[in-house]
């Protein structure tokens, strides 16, 4: 039997709260494959995030388990990255010195000074990034700053990279151009990417995979969906496209046909 | 003399993080604002035409200070004035400020005499407080952090320290005092003691409320990236909680200031506190005043050097 590259099997969560546990993730199987693009799509509050943190080691599933490459994720690291939705830049560090700090520590013993700079300097190259190199979180706009964020994490050779909401907080226009370059940044470093979104068209549009996922307390798989279409992808094409919009009014029956929620 | 330590926290961290939702047309208006600004300079390479209506420059920077000395100045003025106008009433028992100088030109003129004894300038007298305030500060700022990280960062050591920190915060310095001289059987180190016990609360606790503030974002940067306790330490928990920090050694240097001019009185020696009390026990009350206004000038500047070195230190970190 072929191991897959990311194993989730049987994940469950509960949280304590005063009213006793809450079950917010009960017995989530996913397994994704090496280069895939997989999102998670679902109602706020369904525990897509949660099961992000699960995958990234922040939180502790209370039973099932995660294995990466056949080894089972029990605390955060590297090889798992974490583009956060608030970019979570340190704002007294510079955009280089921010790649720095989490280059610095997976490059001990693999890259010389020289290499380190080049590898951070390649990678705000990738986001186009590096004519800021040196300014301040501050001196960036929002979109500005999730490119350094997305420059942080594949500056650490993550084996799987995980973007919560990463374009959440940006507005329509940004949000769209920075899509377009992570389809980019994808098919060039043929990253494995797990992504928690509410976006249907980006869940659609980045992936291969869209993981719907149904309401809380005890939120599971609803359905999968594979979007079977070719990449490069073109935003403007596929608007038109009718396997795009079958796979859009997909996602679009399940939330809000099969999992309405009671706003 | 009580003084309780207020925690203040500062105010460019407790605002809200700037939205994210900046666009990138932020780069586009900016280069449309700075047209008119070369038009500007173009136009003042070319002499102007109409002979300049408009004041000078120099006049326009002029102008700027005096808005900004002025004030200040006049208010000292008018209450040199009151106080010179009451002080001069038959019967009054403090000098006036002009009785004052003339009583103390010596003082002024000579900082640096030395008789021997208690019997030495002013600047020494300054300086053997500044010394005391010194030592003691700065085993209260390594203590003092020290001790906040531990409650900031670690529950269980915040619920068994802080009551103790709560009950102790309010003790006044100089109560203290009784208890240090009966420990080290000496003056000096007494009052140091003294400083240190005054300085070390606001510290402890600014640094541990500026450490639990840390936003979790970082603390996941940080497990995500695996900082070591080391690296964490110096690369994340300093500079995020350093507003915090400074404004704590703030309050610490300042009631230092305050606690080192009483405890001198008690244990004699040089230093401005007991320069005080003798010269109030000699009747020569113009020397008091004089003292007061160096106590004041010294305080001051102890504030502005810690504020500084926490702007220069903390740059960036306040901001998102």
């Amino acid at each position: 039997m072929s191991q897959s590259f990311l194993e989730l099997s049987l994940v469950s969560m509960a949280f304590k709260t005063r009213q006793g546990p809450f079950q917010a993730l009960s017995g989530i199987n996913l397994r994704v494959d090496k280069g895939e693009f997989v999102s998670l799509i679902g109602h706020s509050g369904c525990g897509k995030s949660t099961l992000l943190n699960i995958i990234a080691g922040l939180y502790h599933c209370t039973s099932g388990g995660v294995l990466l490459e056949g080894r089972e994720v029990n605390q955060p690291g590297p090889d798992r990255a974490v583009v956060f939705q608030n970019h979570s830049l340190l704002p007294w560090l510079t955009a280089y010195e921010n790649i720095e700090l989490a280059v610095k520590k997976t490059s001990q013993g693999k890259r010389n000074k020289a290499q380190i700079r080049e590898w951070i300097l390649h990678n705000l190259k990738l986001v186009q990034m590096d004519h800021a190199m040196n300014k301040r979180p501050e001196e960036l706009s929002g979109g500005m700053k999730q490119r350094v964020g997305i420059a942080r994490a594949l500056a650490m050779e993550p084996k799987v990279l995980l973007m919560d909401e990463p374009f959440g907080a940006l507005d329509a226009l940004t949000r769209a151009r920075l899509q377009d370059e992570l389809l980019r940044i994808v098919a060039d470093t043929g990253s494995t990417v797990v992504m928690v979104t509410h976006d249907v068209d980006e869940a659609v549009l980045l992936s291969d995979r869209v993981v719907m996922m149904t309401n809380g307390p005890a939120a599971t798989i609803g359905e999968i969906l594979n979007v079977n279409l070719a990449r490069p992808r073109e935003r403007l094409a596929l608007a038109t496209d009718a396997r795009y919009l079958s796979a859009r009014k997909a996602v679009l029956e399940f939330l809000y046909h099969k999992q309405l929620k009671a706003a | 003399m009580t003084t309780t330590a207020t925690l203040a926290a500062p105010t460019e961290t407790s605002s809200a993080r700037k939205s994210d939702t900046v666009t990138d047309l932020g780069a586009v208006t900016a280069a449309a604002t700075s047209t008119p600004v070369v038009k500007a300079s173009v136009a003042a390479a070319v002499p102007p035409t109409p002979t300049a209506k408009r004041r000078p420059a120099w006049l326009d920077t002029l102008g700027d200070y005096a808005a900004r000395i002025l004030p200040p100045v006049i208010t000292v003025a008018l209450l040199l004035g009151i106080w010179e106008l009451a002080s001069s009433q038959a019967g009054a028992s403090l000098p006036p400020p002009s009785k004052v100088i003339a009583d103390t030109k010596e003082l002024i003129l000579n900082p640096f005499f030395d008789n021997g004894g208690n019997d030495v300038g002013m600047a020494w007298q300054l300086l053997a407080s500044l010394e005391r305030v010194l030592y003691g500060y700065s085993i209260a700022v390594v203590v003092g952090i020290s001790l906040g990280v531990l409650v900031g960062q670690f529950a269980i050591a915040m619920r068994g320290l802080d009551p103790v920190f709560q009950v102790l915060r309010t003790v006044p310095p100089l109560a203290w005092l009784p208890i240090a001289l009966a420990g080290f059987r000496d003056g000096n180190p007494s009052a140091i003691f003294v400083i240190f016990i005054t300085a070390v609360w606001p510290i402890i606790i600014n640094t541990s409320i500026g450490i639990r503030n840390i936003p979790n974002d970082y603390r996941n940067v940080a497990r995500v990236v695996q900082l070591n306790g080391v690296e964490y330490f110096w690369k994340i928990m300093m500079p995020a909680a350093a507003p915090y920090i400074f404004s704590g050694l703030r309050i610490g240097v300042g009631l230092s200031w305050l606690a080192i001019v009483a405890a001198e009185m008690l244990i004699g020696g040089v230093g401005v506190g007991f320069f005080i009390w003798d010269a109030w026990n000699s009747s020569r009350i113009s020397d008091i005043v004089l003292a007061l206004v160096y106590v004041g000038i010294v305080g001051f500047m102890l504030d502005r050097i810690v504020s500084w070195i926490g702007r220069w230190v903390a740059r960036g970190s306040s901001v998102n």
